[in-house]
Formats: structure tokens, C-alpha cells, sequence
């Protein structure tokens, strides 16, 4: 699969022109996803992107892959049957808070438990972009948009909480505007085997601009910010001064040298539940990086091994075999 | 034919030329199994026949009631048969709610064999019958056997290791050796099946088999009969033959599908009534390289069926009624995408759940027409249990020589009837070897997704292709470059191209041929399971001195060529439909100018053949 000639970000990028609104910030993620696609060496022809409907279901049209774009909410169903149907394809799914989370949600937990060896990366803007400005299922409560003018009566959806819900066996968050901890993060989520589902924290400049400024920028990210390193000690601030103990459930604002080190390949997925839901306390930082990096079979896997036992025990079939089966009679 | 284990009988021996029986009784009584296995010996000694299963659609439901009664009928017989017959001549009716329920189909002057066992107060309240039918006059006309099978079961096993429990449930062996008897069948296929469905439990394979002897023992040893019956081997089409129900036919035909095409098959599907067998079979298949997918739901079964396509599988689902609704709007990326792809709809009673466990074609419109958008998309209809073979490599073959999705459209009735099947000449199967893009190296012409074929196909380039990188979807595509495209002048010229591909298909289909005189006052139409029904109604006609012609149809979109000659050559035809005249509507949209009755049935069952007949002489007499 891999290419011996050395790819480069350019050669992934196709001839289409891209059309996102300008600011947008899906131009920063399809950059880190090219110089990713590079750095994997993986040829073009082995790579496939698919994604459902949306703005950033476009994404397919701008990698010189082979790409699907498919309806909405149905790209994890598709990737399903791609994946399945040859292992050996390189495959990647672009979707969004509403795309995956709301239409699509069922394919989505469906394809995490299962485990497919695909790379999932959900661009979460907390809002319908294409379709002009409604409120989304990662929208706070009380969000006002054109759906909601007295504020959105939903409570959202932490999709870092669903996947890990599903049993994932690769989750991570990341966020537009840090080209390095996106690359970074694709990269692991890639070279991860079994199903990879990366959060990014996507600013849409047109319905919901300034979003995630709370945590994202750049006055406020090195306090507001924890990047989860596995085997790293969890410590963050402008000054690395500030760390997060835990004990048991809880999770404590400590100085650095007492902060507990992340192991994302916990068997339970409790500890990466914890740090999930850590900045609804008061005080803690949002977690970004790796939540939970675990190792399991793969479904595609399994699959092609139970045909090739099959075979292996009987014989491969032909059209003969599977007609002239059974009790079979002679009239003459 | 030989009967074995045969206590010295001196009853006269009488032939009949065709026998409907039908097993009713709870649903855990076993009665499937009975008939099924009724079926498989009549097979082995040659008969022609064709099943009727009807059960609940709930797996139990309160023992003893009438929701919960399961029946089996068969139709077994020495001459070429084509239904599971109108009217049983012998009702089985284990408890009194099977009798409540059946009791109105029996043939005047049927036997009914009841068993008295399950015939107490108690019994009779289940089933909410007020007087014991069995001691009341209720039941003149027809010929009663009382056998209280409950307390013969119990003897014949006593001494057995079994429980009270267990024992009981040996009643629909000891039943079917009684039948056995009736008709003068060997016990020894039966004998070998039990064997090996209780390798890993003897005592229960030997608990059977001796109900089962018991039972065939009893026919002489009790006199309850006055004679017993044989019908002897049918003279079919000489070759070899197995029994094969519809969706096993249907599971068959996808796997060689796929093999004619030199591909793999993957089959995306959700369970579903009475579709969930094509799964269960093809999963039983891998070592034909066949890969299923249980997916999360409907859309998703499909979807990944698109998505195997799309890397060079030939992608199939398969389903019901409720299910094809939601897979609508995927089946519309796959008419934009134009990749193979099989569809199967095993058709049940509708709307929304509706019947599951009982038989409809009302999904053909649906089929033909019923997406968002210029959709076309190739339909065609299996007619009976062996004939889904065929279909299914006939629905492979469009769907890869045309890059479409195919819809398959089968029902109820066809999923779980049986025949016996002629098995094809392997070698002699159509071919149609699906093609795929070579690798383009550097400075090669561009790969041109939407470029067009022959046939209007397009070029099928699947991933790991050098030099063939491209991207589908379902935005509306530029003609060649497969770009996404919102001009005016190519979305018409593409909503064009999609149907001229689509209608092309008629060049490889023939015209179908007339049954009977080609041409005269009637034509009887039918497509999908009215196909027996429709031939046996006809054979009936010719023999009461009336010849009617009949036309089947396969493919019922497009429509074959020269149907508006054949029609011409015809004062009227009659469409038999289990629908409200579906394709009479579609018909006489396409041939305005002929005289098109509808004959609408929405029952939940098949037709009768005497409905058709008595139809075709009101017609005839006016």
C-alpha cells in the first residue's frame, strides 16, 4: 500500500476550486489533512475520503483521492461497505455535528463499535452551516438561531462522551486553528488501527463565529487548554504550571508537579469519560488530544478471515456446488 | 416407490392423482416442520408440489388461540401442478382453534383428522368455541377422524427418558407418521433428517421416530381409515431435481450472480419478514467468497451495498415492504452514481407494518416510480420459488451490464413456498463479465468518470486504480467529467441519458410468449406469484372447453418490446393483481389503446385459481 516515491501535501490536492466561504475553517483542516495523506505515504489511488452532507462533505471534491459524497448522515453506512469490501483501501470520512451527531448518529456509533480500521473526523461547528443557521445537536442550550430565536431548548450532545459511549477504540479532539495539534492528532488517528474518531472544534464564520473563542483563542488557549498526551504528565497554563490531578472520578485543578499521567490505553474507558466531561467543573480547562487509544480487532478483519476459513476448510465454491446441493433427485 | 415398516396392511390402495393437505395447529406445535418435511419425502418420491406456509407473525402467541394457529399446506401430486391448490381434502387440526380457522377452506366432503387431546373445555375456551365442534353437527360433510394424539404419544413413548414436556412435543411426528400411512410414504427420509438434526441429542431423534412409527402403525392396527392412497411420481421434465423454497432460489441466483459477473457478492442487509432467509442463506456461504453485512438498519444495508460497488463488488440488499420505503433515497444515489447494485424486495402486506407474515404486490409501483426525482430504475418479478434463480442472475446481469441498481421484486407467497426445482445446466448460464478500468500511467488520457459505453453504461473505475482517481456523489454530475454540475442544459440532458440508459435495457430483453391461442377473446396477465395460480386457472378453463391464452411477465420495467402488437391480437385482458391494479395502471398508461380489467385481490393470500376462472367466464359470458 505504501508509495515509494515520496508524496508530497500538493499531490493531494485536486483541481477543484474549493468553496468554502473565505475565514472558513475547514481551508485549515483539509491543509493539516494533505500534509497528513503526505506524511502517510499512502498512494492516492489507496485512498478513498467519503463523507454525507454538509459543508464539510465537500471535503471529498478537494482531495485527488478517490472520494464519495454521499447523502446525508449515511458516509459512515458507505465507508461500512467500502472497507468491508477491500481492507486494503486507505479509508476516511468527513462529516459534521448535524451530518454525524443528528441524521447520521445511528451509522456513527454503529461503525465505532464495530471498529472498522477507518478514520472519522467530525468537524463540529455547534450550527447548520449549508443550510443557512439553525441549531444543531452540539448546540449549547439556549443558542439563538433562526430555529430557535428564544434560545435552543436541546441539551447538546459532547461527541467525545458518544464515541466513547460506543465503545471506540481511538477518540481525540482538536481545533482549527492549531495547524500542528491537528496534524498531529489526524496523524495518530490514522496510523491507528481499528476505528479513529477525532472531534475538531471548527469555527463557521458565517452562523456561529467565535464559537469556541472561549477556549481557542489565542489570549485565552494556553489557560483554557489541556492537551492530553498519553504517557504525559496532564499539566497546561502559559507557564506549564498548572496540572490536573485525579482521584478516582474527580479530577483536581493541582500545580504541575502534582498532575497524574494520561494513559489513553486504559482498559476502561471511565478515566477518558472523566476527562470528558471535566470542564463543566468550574475552574478546569477543556481537554483536547487523545482520549482513548485502545487496541481490538477490526471488523473488516474478522470478515475476510471468516471466508477465507470457510474456504480453507471446504474448499473454495463454484456455481456447481452451491446448485447441486442438497437432496437432489433423478428423473429420467 | 416403496413403503417400509408396513404392519402387513390389507386396506385397498387407491390412487389419487393430487392431494391437498393442510397442518394446522399452534404455532408450537410444530406444524412448519411437519409439512416441510411432508414436502421433502413427496419430493424423493417423485411427485410435483408446491407449499403454502402461513404462520403468525408473532413467534408465539397465547398457545390454544386463534391468532396464535401456524398451517402448512401442500399440494402433492402426479401430474404438473402449479399451486398449493385452492382446497385442502384433508385438514390436520391439532387443537380447536386450527379447526375454528381453517375449517372454512376444506374441500365438502374433506377429511378433518382432529386431535381430541386438545379438545377440552379448557381447549375450547382458547380458542373461544363454545361447543365442542367434534360432538355437535357443526362438522357434516366431512369425513371425521378422531385420534386423541396427546394420550397415543404418551403411550408410544412410555418408558422414555424424557419429560411429560418433551414427550408431548413428539405429537407432530406422531401426526406425520399417520399421514405417512394415509398415503403410503417411506419414513426413512424423515428418519435420517431427525438423525441429524439430533446428532447431539439421540434420545430426542429416537423419541420422534418412534412417535412417528407409532402414528404410521396406528393407521392399520386403529381402522380409523377405510383405505389408504397413493399418489404416484409425476411425470416431469427428465433431470436432476431438488426441492428449493424462494428465498433459498433467490440466495442461489445472487452468489451465481455475482460469480457470472466475476465478482465478489456482498450483501448488505437488516432482518426483516420474510426477507431475513436470503441473509441467513448467504451467510451461510462464505466459502463462495460471499461477504454479509448485518447492518444497523435499512439505509445502512443498502449503503454499504453501494459502497462495495463502489470499490468493485456487486453490492445487493434485500428486504420488505417497510424496509424499501427507507431505503428510497439511497437507491436514488445509486440511479446518480450509476454503480451495480441489487435490490430485492420480498413484498408483504402493507401499508407500513401491515401483514408481515402474509403476502401483497402492491409495492410495484413504488418500484417503478417511487423516489424524489427523474429516478428510472429497471424492476423485475420473480414467479415462483425455483424461478428466483433465474431472476436473481437475470437482476445481476442488468445491474452490471447497465451500471444501475436493479430492483428484484419477489413476495410472501414465492419466500416461503417450495417446488421442486429442475437444476440448470451450470455451464449453460448467461455470462457477463463485469469490466473495470485498467491503471492509467502518466500523461494517459484522462479517466472520464461519466463517459458512456455501448449500452449508455459508464466506465466503472474502482480504487486501487492507478490513474483513475475520481469522485462520485449524489449532486448532479457533469456529462463525462462526473464534475458537480448545476447547469440547466446538463441536468436535462443527464435526466435524459439516465432514462435512455434505463429504457436501452429492453434491447436485451425478449418479448414474453403467449400461453394458449396468440390470439382470441381473452388474455389473462399476470406477473410475479400469480404465475401458478393464473396457469392453473387456465388449464381448468381449457378443460371445461374454454381456451384462454395467458402471458407472464418478468420484466416490468422497462416494459418488453412488441407488447402492443401481442395486445392488439386480443379482445380483453384480464390482470389478476394481489394489489388494486397496479400494473393494469401502469399498462394503460403505456398502451392506452387496449382493453386492460383489472381483478383486484388484497387478502394477504394468493388467488385462488376458481376466482380466476369464474372471473374469466363473467367475463367471457358478457
Amino acid at each position: 500500500m505504501a508509495d515509494t516515491t515520496t508524496l508530497t501535501k500538493k499531490d493531494f490536492k485536486s483541481d477543484q476550486e474549493v468553496r468554502w466561504c473565505p475565514g472558513c475553517g475547514d481551508y485549515a483542516i483539509l491543509n493539516a489533512v494533505q500534509s497528513v495523506c503526505a506524511r502517510l505515504g499512502i498512494a492516492r489511488k489507496d485512498t478513498v475520503f467519503v463523507s454525507g452532507i454538509g459543508c464539510s462533505s465537500r471535503f471529498p471534491y478537494y482531495m485527488s483521492t478517490y472520494g464519495f459524497h454521499t447523502i446525508h448522515g449515511r458516509a459512515p453506512a458507505i465507508a461500512t461497505g467500502i472497507k468491508t469490501a477491500n481492507p486494503d483501501l486507505s479509508v476516511w470520512i468527513a462529516t459534521g455535528d448535524g451530518d454525524g451527531l443528528s441524521i447520521g448518529g445511528n451509522h456513527l456509533a454503529h461503525i465505532l463499535r464495530r471498529n472498522l480500521d477507518v478514520t472519522i473526523l467530525l468537524f463540529n461547528n455547534q450550527v447548520y452551516g449549508l443550510t443557512k443557521g439553525q441549531y444543531s445537536p452540539t448546540s449549547p442550550t439556549g443558542q439563538r438561531t433562526k430555529t430557535s430565536p428564544m434560545g435552543s431548548i436541546d441539551r447538546p450532545f459532547n461527541p467525545i462522551g458518544f464515541a466513547l459511549g460506543c465503545n471506540a477504540t481511538f477518540v481525540a479532539r482538536t481545533y482549527d486553528t492549531n495547524i500542528k495539534h491537528m496534524e498531529r492528532t489526524f496523524e495518530a488517528a490514522a496510523r491507528h488501527k481499528g476505528a479513529s474518531f477525532v472531534e475538531i472544534y471548527q469555527n463557521c464564520v458565517i452562523f456561529n463565529d467565535g464559537c469556541f473563542d472561549d477556549v481557542v483563542d489565542k489570549g485565552v488557549r494556553d489557560d483554557r487548554l489541556l492537551d492530553l498526551v498519553p504517557g504525559e504528565p496532564m499539566v497546561y497554563g502559559a507557564g506549564r504550571d498548572k496540572g490536573i490531578k485525579v482521584e478516582g472520578f474527580e479530577t483536581i485543578v493541582s500545580g504541575a508537579e502534582d498532575a497524574s499521567v494520561w494513559d489513553a490505553a486504559a482498559a476502561s474507558s471511565a478515566p477518558a469519560f472523566t476527562m470528558s466531561m471535566m470542564d463543566e467543573n468550574p475552574g478546569h480547562p477543556n481537554p483536547i488530544g487523545v482520549f482513548r487509544a485502545v487496541s481490538a480487532p477490526t471488523y473488516e478483519e474478522v470478515s475476510a478471515s471468516q471466508v477465507a476459513e470457510a474456504i480453507e476448510a471446504d474448499g473454495a465454491g463454484t456455481i456447481r456446488d452451491l446448485v447441486y446441493a442438497g437432496e437432489t433427485w433423478e428423473v429420467a | 416407490m416403496t413403503t417400509t415398516t408396513e404392519p402387513g396392511s390389507d386396506l385397498p390402495l387407491q390412487k389419487q392423482e393430487r392431494v391437498v393437505i393442510r397442518f394446522a395447529g399452534d404455532s408450537g406445535d410444530g406444524m412448519q416442520i411437519t409439512g416441510n418435511q411432508f414436502t421433502s419425502t413427496s419430493a424423493a418420491v417423485g411427485n410435483d408440489l408446491a407449499t403454502l406456509p402461513d404462520f403468525p407473525a408473532e413467534i408465539r402467541a397465547p398457545a390454544g388461540t386463534r391468532p396464535g394457529v401456524s398451517g402448512f399446506q401442500l399440494c402433492f401430486s402426479s401430474i404438473d401442478i402449479h399451486t398449493p391448490g385452492d382446497n385442502p381434502d384433508v385438514l390436520v387440526a391439532m387443537n380447536p382453534a386450527a379447526l375454528a380457522v381453517n375449517i372454512g377452506d376444506l374441500k365438502t366432503g374433506g377429511v378433518v383428522i382432529a386431535n381430541t387431546g386438545n379438545f377440552t373445555e379448557k381447549d375450547l375456551k382458547k380458542a373461544r368455541v363454545e361447543v365442542n365442534p367434534l360432538e355437535d353437527d357443526s362438522l357434516e360433510g366431512y369425513r371425521v377422524i378422531k385420534v386423541d394424539i396427546n394420550k397415543r404419544v404418551a403411550e408410544a413413548l412410555d418408558g422414555s427418558s424424557l419429560s411429560t414436556k418433551e414427550v408431548q412435543r413428539c405429537k407432530n411426528f406422531y401426526t406425520l407418521g399417520l399421514m405417512y400411512w394415509l398415503y403410503s410414504r417411506p419414513l426413512e427420509p424423515t428418519e435420517e433428517w431427525l438423525r441429524k438434526k439430533f446428532a447431539k441429542r439421540a434420545e430426542l431423534a429416537e423419541a420422534n421416530i418412534t412417535a412417528m412409527r407409532a402414528g404410521f402403525a396406528a393407521g392399520d392396527i386403529h381402522e380409523m381409515f377405510q383405505g389408504r392412497f397413493e399418489v404416484p411420481a409425476a411425470e416431469l421434465t427428465a433431470g436432476t431435481y431438488r426441492k428449493i423454497m424462494g428465498n433459498q432460489a433467490l440466495a442461489l441466483g445472487l452468489i451465481s450472480g455475482a460469480e457470472l459477473a466475476g465478482l465478489k457478492a456482498f450483501l448488505g442487509s437488516y432482518p426483516i419478514t420474510p426477507a431475513s432467509s436470503i441473509l441467513e442463506t448467504m451467510a451461510s456461504f462464505k466459502r463462495h467468497g460471499v461477504v454479509t453485512f448485518q447492518a444497523e438498519d435499512e439505509i445502512a444495508a443498502i449503503c454499504a451495498a453501494i459502497g462495495a460497488s463502489f470499490t468493485g463488488s456487486l453490492g445487493m440488499t434485500t428486504t420488505s415492504g417497510p424496509g424499501i420505503a427507507l431505503k428510497s433515497e439511497a437507491m436514488g444515489l445509486g440511479v446518480c452514481v450509476e454503480l451495480p447494485l441489487v435490490i430485492v424486495n420480498v413484498q408483504r402486506g402493507g401499508p407500513s407494518t401491515g401483514l408481515p407474515t402474509k403476502t401483497e404486490q402492491a409495492d410495484l409501483l413504488q418500484a417503478v416510480f417511487g423516489r424524489n426525482g427523474e429516478a428510472p430504475i429497471p424492476v423485475l418479478a420473480v414467479a415462483s420459488p425455483s424461478d428466483g434463480f433465474d431472476c436473481a442472475i437475470e437482476a445481476c446481469r442488468i445491474a452490471v451490464e447497465y451500471m444501475t441498481p436493479v430492483i428484484l421484486l419477489s413476495d410472501g407467497y414465492i419466500a416461503n413456498g417450495a417446488e421442486p426445482w429442475r437444476l440448470p445446466d451450470v455451464d449453460a448460464l448467461p455470462s457477463f463479465e463485469a469490466r473495470f478500468e485498467a491503471p492509467r500511467g502518466e500523461g494517459a488520457a484522462k479517466y472520464m468518470p461519466y463517459s458512456r459505453g455501448q449500452r449508455d453504461e459508464r466506465p466503472w473505475a474502482v480504487p486501487g486504480t492507478e490513474g483513475a482517481e475520481h469522485r462520485v456523489g449524489g449532486l448532479e454530475k457533469e456529462h463525462l467529467s462526473g464534475e458537480i454540475s448545476y447547469d440547466a442544459e446538463n441536468h436535462e440532458f443527464m435526466v435524459l441519458k439516465r432514462q435512455e440508459k434505463v429504457m436501452g435495457i429492453r434491447a436485451s430483453i425478449p418479448t414474453p410468449t403467449v400461453r394458449g391461442p396468440q390470439g382470441g377473446d381473452l388474455l389473462i396477465l399476470g406477473w410475479g406469484s400469480t404465475y401458478g395460480t393464473i396457469i392453473d386457472a387456465a388449464d381448468r378453463c381449457a378443460r371445461a372447453g374454454t381456451q384462454v391464452s395467458t402471458l407472464h411477465m418478468r420484466h416490468l420495467w422497462p416494459l418488453p418490446d412488441g407488447l402492443d402488437e401481442l395486445f392488439g391480437r386480443f379482445k380483453a385482458i384480464l390482470i389478476p393483481e394481489i394489489n388494486l391494479g397496479q400494473l393494469a395502471r401502469i399498462l394503460r398508461g403505456e398502451y392506452p389503446h387496449h382493453n386492460f380489467i383489472s381483478f383486484p385481490k388484497v387478502q394477504g393470500r394468493p388467488f385462488l385459481s376458481t376466482e380466476i376462472v369464474e372471473k374469466v367466464s363473467d367475463i367471457l359470458e358478457r
